[in-house]
């Protein structure tokens, strides 16, 4: 069994944590310019990670498997959390509002991890498990998936 | 797949808000009460730790306070990081929460009262509501879906807590009926099991994952987030059986294992600074601050405790209070304090989102619960921290001051704490 499908998104996991304390460095330091340049990447691979999983591996999973409305079913309802908090922090972006994106960062910051968790800790072997067969085509989509 | 599904693996989302708030809302109410007892008896904490006031503030503290919120927190955890509900939270939430409440409550005031009709139901009331827990997470764990570093470390601080609430009802009934089986032996096991193995475990398990995702820190080294656990279990067993053996036999035991243990922590609390130190995340952050206080505090109970045994002096009542104050207080205090910090407004957030629905913004984290107010109130855990060490070090006289700090402390926990509770009911949801 082949873990490619778990190492490539969790390396994406951690992609992402870095754009966002970058993007939390500048709001800190009230760096506007370099705020809305991290953000808009931020946003950018948070969009891209979701889309990968709810367009592409979730609804191969749940064809190969069965299991509709489990855990994937779990981590779209957490999707929607980040997409509701991604839309605020836009917001504060746009009106330069350094404290309102701290917290939102902050708040994000603890729903993705616990949300990490469980992709890397359960979700993630799972695919690897039941997607083994397909592991190197899913690898090649996932890098060229544009959204 | 057909073994896939029916094995039916099922990542739940958490318990309803109130199974983890209601200990967490309670806990600062026992942190005052055990200032409350401490500025009323301080000077019998002062003689020894075996004094019926030192004991009854012991467990207001090491129940009411500390273990309250570690059991709301793994009612949380226990799904997201192992896979394994809890069944019926709410009812076994309920009755685990009433009845270490009554049961604290009855131990600390039989033994602060001198009633002994009050005490025995205070023991019982413990014996009660741990047994209620040990089962609801047992059978849990039993059920997990996920294995791994976090779910063994849990696992193994649920045996840890086993240990100690089985010698606690051991020493509970000397201390109610009268009847002084171990008693010797047990007073330094029943700590040691509760500080070490429930309390430490649980910590560094959670930690080896939560302090790198949360702040961004490098991993933890991977020997440790995998034999930690597991080897500080093996010394605690091994420590047990040696301390039970007559002196001249299990003395060097006894000694290896402690330093050992020492040794561990203070790895432990050294690599976990060094990795806050190098976090990624950089923002000011008081929870990161309580989780620095508490690992120094670490560090120095330890090194005090090895340089105890390898070099003891003849000071062995102050020593055995200063490595309490720092164990307890300043370390297990002050990291379940920042840990406060962090699942208090975040699920008030979390479940305050979903009852509003999407679309509709509630406030963020920072805004339930603001860096300035743990600020304040991070200031005076450190002045708490200060007097009690100066007075189980050095003056008893700190005692009244310190117990007065303690106070002020817990109320502005509390204010903080109830203040989040608070937001979330006016945002209309049922809680």
């Amino acid at each position: 069994m082949t873990n490619g499908i778990s190492e490539t998104m969790t390396r994406h996991h951690r992609e992402c944590d870095e754009a966002l304390a970058r993007a939390e460095e500048a709001a800190a330091a009230s760096d506007w310019v370099g705020l809305k340049r991290d953000a808009a990447t931020f946003f950018a691979e948070m969009v891209r990670h979701v889309g990968i999983e709810e367009e592409l591996l979730f609804p191969i999973f749940e064809d190969a498997t069965g299991m509709r409305g489990g855990p994937t079913d779990v981590m779209r309802a957490e999707h929607e959390r980040m997409r509701d908090l991604l839309a605020q922090m836009r917001l504060a972006v746009a009106s330069e509002d350094g404290e309102q994106y701290l917290g939102l960062s902050e708040t994000l910051q603890v729903l993705l991890q616990q949300h990490n968790i469980k992709e890397e800790g359960v979700l993630y072997p799972m695919l690897d498990m039941s997607l083994s067969g397909q592991a190197d085509s899913l690898v090649a989509r996932i890098r060229a998936y544009a959204g | 797949m057909a073994s896939m599904q029916e094995s039916g693996i099922r990542l739940e989302q958490a318990p309803p808000i109130s199974v983890p708030f209601r200990f967490f809302l309670t806990a600062p109410g026992f942190l005052f009460l055990a200032a409350a007892a401490m500025v009323w008896r301080g000077g019998e904490l002062a003689q020894s730790r075996f004094t019926p006031a030192a004991i009854a503030v012991t467990h207001l503290f090491s129940v009411g306070f500390m273990s309250m919120v570690m059991i709301g927190a793994l009612q949380q955890m226990l799904p997201v990081l192992a896979g394994a509900p809890i069944r019926q939270p709410r009812l076994a939430a309920g009755i685990t929460h009433i009845c270490l409440t009554l049961g604290t409550l009855g131990l600390a005031g039989g033994l602060l009262f001198d009633q002994t009709a009050l005490l025995k139901t205070g023991v019982i009331g413990l014996g009660c509501g741990f047994m209620v827990l040990l089962i609801a997470v047992g059978l849990a764990l039993l059920h997990a879906r996920t294995r791994g570093a976090a779910v063994n470390a849990i696992w193994i601080a649920v045996l840890s807590l086993l240990a100690t609430v089985t010698m606690g009802a051991i020493l509970g009934s000397s201390l109610g009926w009268g009847i002084p089986l171990l008693a010797a032996l047990l007073v330094d096991l029943h700590p040691g099991w509760g500080l070490l193995g429930w309390t430490g475990l649980l910590a560094t398990g959670i930690a080896f994952h939560a302090i790198p995702m949360l702040q961004s820190t490098p991993a933890y080294p991977a020997w440790m987030v995998r034999w930690f656990v597991p080897l500080a279990f093996v010394l605690l067993l091994t420590w047990s059986v040696a301390s039970a053996l007559p002196p001249h036999t299990g003395q060097t035991g006894r000694t290896a294992c402690q330093v050992a243990l020492a040794s561990m922590y203070v790895a432990f609390a050294a690599v976990t600074i060094d990795l806050l130190q190098r976090r990624r995340r950089r923002l000011p952050d008081v929870s990161v601050d309580f989780w620095r206080v508490g690992m120094a505090s670490l560090l120095a109970a330890n090194i005090v405790w090895l340089a105890g045994i390898v070099a003891p002096v003849d000071w062995r009542v102050s020593v055995d209070l200063s490595i309490g104050v720092l164990a307890f207080f300043g370390f297990a205090g002050s990291i379940i304090n920042g840990m406060l910090y962090k699942i208090v407004p975040f699920l008030a957030w979390f479940h305050g989102q979903a009852r509003a629905g999407a679309g509709k913004a509630v406030p963020n984290m920072r805004v339930l619960l603001g860096q300035e107010r743990q600020r304040l109130q991070f200031r005076i855990h450190l002045v708490t921290l200060a007097l009690l060490v100066c007075a189980s070090a050095w003056q008893p006289q700190f005692v009244l001051p310190a117990g007065l700090a303690l106070g002020l402390d817990a109320t502005l926990l509390a204010i903080n704490v109830l203040g989040v509770a608070s937001a979330f009911e006016a945002l209309g949801a049922p809680a």
